[in-house]
This record gives structure tokens, sequence and C-alpha cells, in this order.
């Protein structure tokens, strides 16, 4: 069941004119997903592995639509070559709503192996990143939508399990 | 024949269309034979070829073609999936299958061997998937754009490159240009 935060992030979206998304799921983006699914202006494509979801958003966003991806953080480990060689040498803005798991609440051991390396990660790539503890973050989203699409740049919001939990 | 020679036979084809094409040598000899500002060369990334042309064709009505290599498809092999759930019918994907991974010296695929991308793109849900010869490729295309249909070519050829240079812009510019050829066309 979406939940009033998983609203707040459709409607944000939304009124960025984000009109194409891609998705890989998540336990915690489950919510989301299903909102962007269901929403009559938005595309939702399902990709298989998120490397082909950037491949996507590309063309999406070279042929006239801004675009997003969804994804867990462990997904940084499968994308990195597509964020460097192609949404970042060609200036695609892309936000990344990204499930930030492995961090502090997390009940899957394995999840905590790539929460270690992911702000290491972003950092190394010069990738942008806002972290999200708290359910009232999500009125800070539209000014990070704003910013992808301003400086043509990969950005990355990690939503971790107090975001989740907090949320209403 | 080789993936050039396919090349030259459709380039009066994709004259003043969108292209979006694979990296390496198909995009260094399409620069040669045919370069406009309705082409997206690849650099890097490969296999996302197949992603970024269905991308383009969902939000947009302007056919595209996505010429994409044998070794590029199996790289990205989920594609063919994604394609086939999410049917654009002003999509063309072209897949040059020479059977080998021809940029780094055609080192064989497996496309070559056991394994058909042909029955790969049918059991992933496809519809209409052609399997060619490189001499009937550009009838093939002629024939995929004016069905208005979405449409897997196949197009057995021969491997090997020729020489010719890398190509001289900048990545900005090309995202550029083939963006600005899109608003032009649709306008
Ligand atoms: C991740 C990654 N691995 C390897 C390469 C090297 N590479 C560049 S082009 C290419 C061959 C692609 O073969 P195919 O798609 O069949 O195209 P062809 O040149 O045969 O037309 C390879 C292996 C690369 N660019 N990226
Ligand atoms: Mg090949």
């Amino acid at each position: 069941m979406p939940t009033p935060t998983d609203k707040a992030i459709l409607d944000s979206l939304v009124r960025n004119k984000i009109g194409f998304i891609t998705s890989v799921p998540c336990k915690q983006l489950a919510g989301v997903i299903e909102l962007v699914d269901n929403h009559e202006e938005i595309y939702h494509i399902p990709s298989n592995k998120e490397d082909e979801g950037m491949g996507l958003c590309t063309g999406a966003y070279l042929g006239g639509t801004r675009s997003a991806i969804i994804m867990q953080n462990t997904a940084l480990g499968v994308a990195i070559n597509s964020l460097v060689t192609l949404i970042q040498y060609y200036h695609i803005p892309l936000p990344m709503l990204i499930s930030y798991r492995g961090e502090v609440g997390e009940k899957v051991a394995c999840q905590v192996e790539m929460a270690i390396h992911t702000k290491p990660l972003l950092q190394q790539l010069n990738i942008p990143y806002f972290h999200f503890t708290k359910a009232e973050q999500v009125n800070g989203l539209d000014g990070i939508l704003q910013h992808s699409q301003m400086c043509k740049k990969p950005i990355a919001i990690l939503a971790d399990a107090s975001f989740w939990s907090s949320a209403s | 024949m080789i993936r050039y020679d396919i090349l030259k036979t459709i380039a009066p084809i994709l004259k003043e269309r969108l292209v979006v094409c694979n990296i390496g040598s198909p995009s260094q000899e399409l620069y040669q034979l045919l370069d406009q500002p309705s082409n997206f060369y690849m650099f890097g990334t490969m296999g996302l070829c197949s992603s970024i042309g269905l991308g383009v064709a969902l939000v947009q009505d302007q056919p595209v073609i996505a010429i994409d290599g044998d070794g590029s498809v199996l790289t990205n092999l989920a594609t063919l999936s994604t394609i086939a759930n999410n049917p654009a019918d002003n999509f063309i994907l072209l897949i040059v299958d020479n059977g080998s991974y021809g940029s780094t010296g055609d080192q064989p695929t497996y496309a070559g061997m056991a394994t058909s991308l042909t029955e790969v793109a049918r059991a992933c849900g496809c519809r209409n998937v052609v399997e060619c010869s490189a001499e009937e490729t550009a009838a093939e295309l002629e024939k995929a754009l004016s069905s208005g249909k979405m449409t897997i070519i196949i197009s057995k050829c021969q491997p090997g490159n020729v020489n010719v240079s890398v190509i001289d812009d900048d990545p900005v510019n090309i995202a550029s240009r083939f963006s600005n050829s899109i608003k032009e066309l649709n306008s």
C-alpha cells in the first residue's frame, strides 16, 4: 500500500514533468513504483537491469521527455559504466531515486556490504547525492529534481530505512 | 558482404532519419558513409544501443532505427524482452549479425555458433522478427519502415571491418544535434 510519502514523491515527479520512468524493484520502493505504474502522465517501463534502464532513460530524454530511474543502491555496482560513459559523457540529467539498503534498521546482512560502498562510489564518480533519513525531507525533492535538469547530471536520492519507516 | 557493405546499401534509406548506432566500428563506418545530425553515435556503453533507440521511439512519433551488433545484443540480451513488452511501432532494431565482436578484432560470438538471436527475439515475445542475408537487408529495412510495425531485423553477414578513423566530434554536440533533429522532425 502506498503511503502519503510515496504519494508526495509521485506528486513531485509529476510537478517536475518527469514523463518516463524505469525501475527495478526493491521492497522499500514498492509503493512508489505502484503509483508510478498507475499514473497516466508517466510512461513506466520496468527494466531487467539498471544499466539497460539508463539506456532507456537516455533515449527518452534525447527524444524530449524528462526521465528518471528508481532502483536499489546495489544497482550502482551494475550501472557504473553506463553512468560514466553514457549519462555523464553525454550530459543527460538523470534523477535516481535509490532505496539505500543496508543502513541502520536493515534486516538482511548482505545489504550492508553494498551500503558501505554506496557513498564512496558516488563521491568517486562525482555524483551529487542527498541522504533522506526522515519523511519530511521529501519536501526537498522538487529542488533536487530541478537541480538535475539544470546541471544535466545524474543525481542520487538515497532514501534509507529510517526514511521509509518514518513515512506515514 | 561485411558490415560496411550493409551500411553502404542502407545509407540512402537512413538519410534524414533518426538513427542510433552501436559502439566502435559500426559508428565509425556510418560516420564516414553518412554523417548527419539525426545520427546518434555511441562512444562507449556496449549493449545499450537498442535501449536508447527504444527510449527515443517511445516518447515521440518519428521512426527510429537502432543499428546494433550481435555481441552488443548478447551483452544486454534482456533488452529483447523489454522491446517485446513495450512495442513502439516506430521502432526498428537492425542487428548486424557478423557472428563476431567486430570492433575488437572479430573474436567469435555465440551468435555465430549455437545461439540464434532470431529465435531468442521470438522467444522473448517480439512479433515481427526477420532474419535475412546482408544482400536482402536494404529491402527488408524498407519493408519494415513502410509496414508501420515494430520490426527486428537480424542481418547475417561476414565478419570484418574497414579502415576508418575514430569520430572526431564531442558527445555533447552529438547529443544536442540529435535532440534538435528530433524536435525539427516532429514539428
Ligand atoms: C563493457 C565493455 N566490454 C567490452 C568492450 C569492448 N568492445 C567494444 S565494441 C565490442 C564488440 C561489439 O560487437 P558487436 O556488437 O557484435 O558489433 P560489431 O563490431 O561486430 O558490429 C567490444 C567487445 C566495451 N566497449 N565495453
Ligand atoms: Mg558483431
